[in-house]
């Protein structure tokens, strides 16, 4: 085989082992930046997986499993936005017992859907586009979440940064106390952006059991939950970097495989640990030669409870 | 392959599902008519993971379908390995079982604390290697049916590149790469095995990851050491073949597998629940292969008649000890060669075999 099929399919595999990462890191930095913690994300992503294939199974429809698998995540995100908002709980315990709570339910759910064949959504195709050698099965011929998640990326980014409602997103993260005090429900906002982190953690989800490896098993985010988690942080709260982190993490992993498919006798175990290292020494660079790291949420974490 | 669930399932399961395990303890039998014999099992993970427990279930199953009448079974699943498992399994003792069978390597130590414990209770082990007076031992030669299906992957290949997916560089797979390879070589010297660690024994989206980067270098046969079917859907998506792994994979990937390597552990429960009844049983290390039947390979398909014959006569060989996958002179990647290697070596083997395209991790 030629070296330019062999380094498209390590393209094109980089891609879909990024879009899971992105889609997930995406809502969880939104939460974030209202200051809401929810570590329940791989929670979340493993409910929107097994919604995602089980309504596509039965309907025959990827397109409504993609959305079944949001509107799960944002449905386990209502738990904790009612126990952390309302009820003021610590947001750390109750995003981990998400997780559990996630793991252990959609095993539930997921029981007789365990060792079906499941619905793989397509690829798109523009004629002509699609069909050039290379850069066509490349930028042209991918699923439509692939695109949906960069387009997610462009627009959490301009919402964030450029809007007015991203403003008082930002407000009330920083400091809801104040937020507060200009008369905008802190509550409130906090409870749409942990919807909106549920909702796209479990469309990260439904991309695994949609189109990265159509099935359901158990538990088969297998942790990316938690390394979108990492992600977060790791890129200074900015869409931007949350992009590159994602791919760069994805490109490492499978630049990994590739590595030892050569059999040059590179240490498996150093290879599975560099994409962590890769990806948070790039971040970490590009943090301090900007001069804008170290800027979370000042509020993060913090449960709010309004003066009366 | 023998703790798979553990290291993917164990830390999520442990605190959920720890409530569970008594529950399903008392629950997953009908109640015990008393003058039956009560047998037990263990399960690492769920019953329905269609592989590795599901497997052992069948086993259970088989079981109640031969000695319905004179034993009553029951099986806890989930059981996380370690402290948890101790407790388990005493609970099992407890109860009045009078066999319990712990079918995962992480059982091992819990499985002797509790038969110290209980000295009337009989214990088999899989995977393990401590036995005592009311403990025995029990696994497969998985490794026989990797020398058949390395023929096979030998014959097939058009590019003489074989992508093997591997979890961890314990033992038992590193054996299974060896006998693959040498039975790839004995029907073609040209072959090379490109090999992945994916470092877990069950990560659906590595896999795949891994077998999409060996088909880009050029792998057009597929093989894994891992236990998501993900690896074999790639290979049918590809038009490629490959094979199974702890069970028939064969409806997630009917155009791309060609056979499978399974557990069939029916024989073994069976026989020694048998021996309980009657009073015979005794403290035994079993390590079975083709010959007994605890490994085998669904019906060949995807592959021509002759390929086919060959590989039936390969098992054949292999059952009727005429054909020994460690048997002979092997040379070691290193140079050295070595001559009929025992269960021992076998048991214990950290190299690779001359040709692998690959370095041992660890």
């Amino acid at each position: 085989m030629s070296t330019d099929s062999a380094l498209l399919a390590v393209l094109l595999t980089i891609v879909t082992a990024s879009t899971p990462l992105l889609l997930a890191a995406l809502g969880e930095l939104v939460t974030e930046r209202a200051g809401v913690l929810n570590l329940g994300v791989e929670g979340m992503m493993v409910m929107g997986a097994v919604a995602g294939f089980a309504v596509a199974l039965t309907t025959g429809s990827p397109y409504l499993g993609i959305v079944a698998s949001a509107l799960a995540g944002a449905a386990l995100a209502v738990p904790f936005g009612f126990l952390t908002l309302n009820l003021v709980a610590n947001q750390v315990a109750t995003g981990l017992a998400l997780t559990l709570l996630g793991l252990g339910l959609s095993g539930l759910i997921g029981e007789s859907f365990v060792g079906q064949p499941g619905v793989r959504l397509a690829k798109i195709h523009i004629p002509g586009l699609s069909d050039l050698p290379f850069v066509g099965p490349l930028l042209f011929g991918q699923d439509v979440l692939v695109y949906l998640a960069l387009a997610l990326a462009v627009f959490v980014s301009w919402g964030v940064f450029r809007t007015r409602a991203g403003l008082v997103l930002r407000a009330v993260g920083d400091n809801h106390a104040s937020a507060h005090a200009l008369g905008y429900s802190v509550i409130r906002v906090r409870w749409l952006a942990v919807l909106f982190g549920g909702a796209l953690s479990g469309l990260g989800g439904g991309y695994l059991s949609l189109a990265y490896t159509p099935q359901w098993i158990e538990n088969m985010t297998a942790g990316r939950g938690w390394i979108a988690l990492a992600l977060v942080v790791f890129s200074s709260w900015l869409p931007g970097r949350l992009v590159i982190g994602a791919y760069l993490f994805g490109a490492v992993t499978i630049l990994g495989f590739f590595v030892q498919g050569l059999g040059v006798g590179v240490p498996s175990q150093l290879l599975s640990s560099l994409p962590y290292l890769v990806t948070i020494a790039a971040l970490v660079a590009i943090s301090r030669k900007r001069g804008g790291g170290g800027d979370a949420p000042a509020c993060l974490g913090r449960s709010f409870v309004p003066d009366r | 392959m023998k703790n798979w669930s553990a290291l993917t399932r164990r830390d999520a399961m442990k605190t959920a599902l720890l409530g569970s395990v008594a529950l399903a303890a008392g629950a997953a039998g009908p109640a015990a008519a008393a003058d039956k014999l009560k047998a037990a099992w263990v399960y690492v993970g769920p019953v329905g993971d269609f592989g590795y427990s599901y497997q052992h279930d069948q086993g259970r199953k088989a079981v109640e379908k031969e000695l319905g009448d004179k034993v009553v079974t029951s099986y806890v699943e989930n059981v996380p390995e370690g402290p948890d498992a101790e407790r388990a399994i005493e609970r099992l003792a407890r109860d009045g079982n009078q066999i319990i069978f712990t079918t995962s390597f992480g059982f091992m130590d819990p499985t002797i604390k509790v038969a110290k414990k209980y000295p009337k209770v009989k214990f088999a082990h899989a995977t393990g290697y401590k036995r005592a007076e009311n403990v025995s031992t029990f696994s497969a030669r998985f490794y026989e049916g990797r020398y058949v299906i390395g023929q096979i992957a030998g014959k097939m290949t058009k590019s003489n590149v074989i992508g093997y997916i591997v979890s961890f560089p314990i033992p038992e797979v590193v054996s299974g790469i060896n006998a693959f390879m040498l039975g790839a070589q004995s029907v073609n010297p040209n072959v090379k095995v490109k090999i992945v660690w994916v470092n877990s024994w069950y990560d659906p989206g590595k896999e795949a990851d891994a077998a999409k980067v060996l088909i880009g270098q050029g792998a057009d046969i597929l093989t894994q050491h891992t236990d998501s079917t993900a690896p074999l859907q790639v290979a049918q998506e590809k038009g490629i073949l490959g094979f199974g792994q702890s069970s028939d994979m064969a409806k997630f990937a009917p155009k791309a597998q060609i056979t499978a390597i399974t557990d069939d552990w029916d024989g073994y429960y069976v026989d020694q629940v048998k021996q309980v009844l009657a009073g015979t049983w005794k403290s035994t290390d079993t390590w079975d292969g083709m010959a007994k039947g605890m490994v085998v390979l669904p019906p060949i398909v995807n592959v021509p008649d002759d390929v086919k014959a060959m590989a039936e006569k390969t098992m054949a060989g292999i059952k009727d000890g005429s054909i020994k996958p460690f048997g002979g002179k092997i040379t070691k990647q290193d140079g050295t060669v070595v001559e009929n290697l025992d269960d021992g070596a076998i048991l214990s083997m950290n190299w690779y075999v001359k040709g692998i395209d690959d370095k041992l991790p660890g």
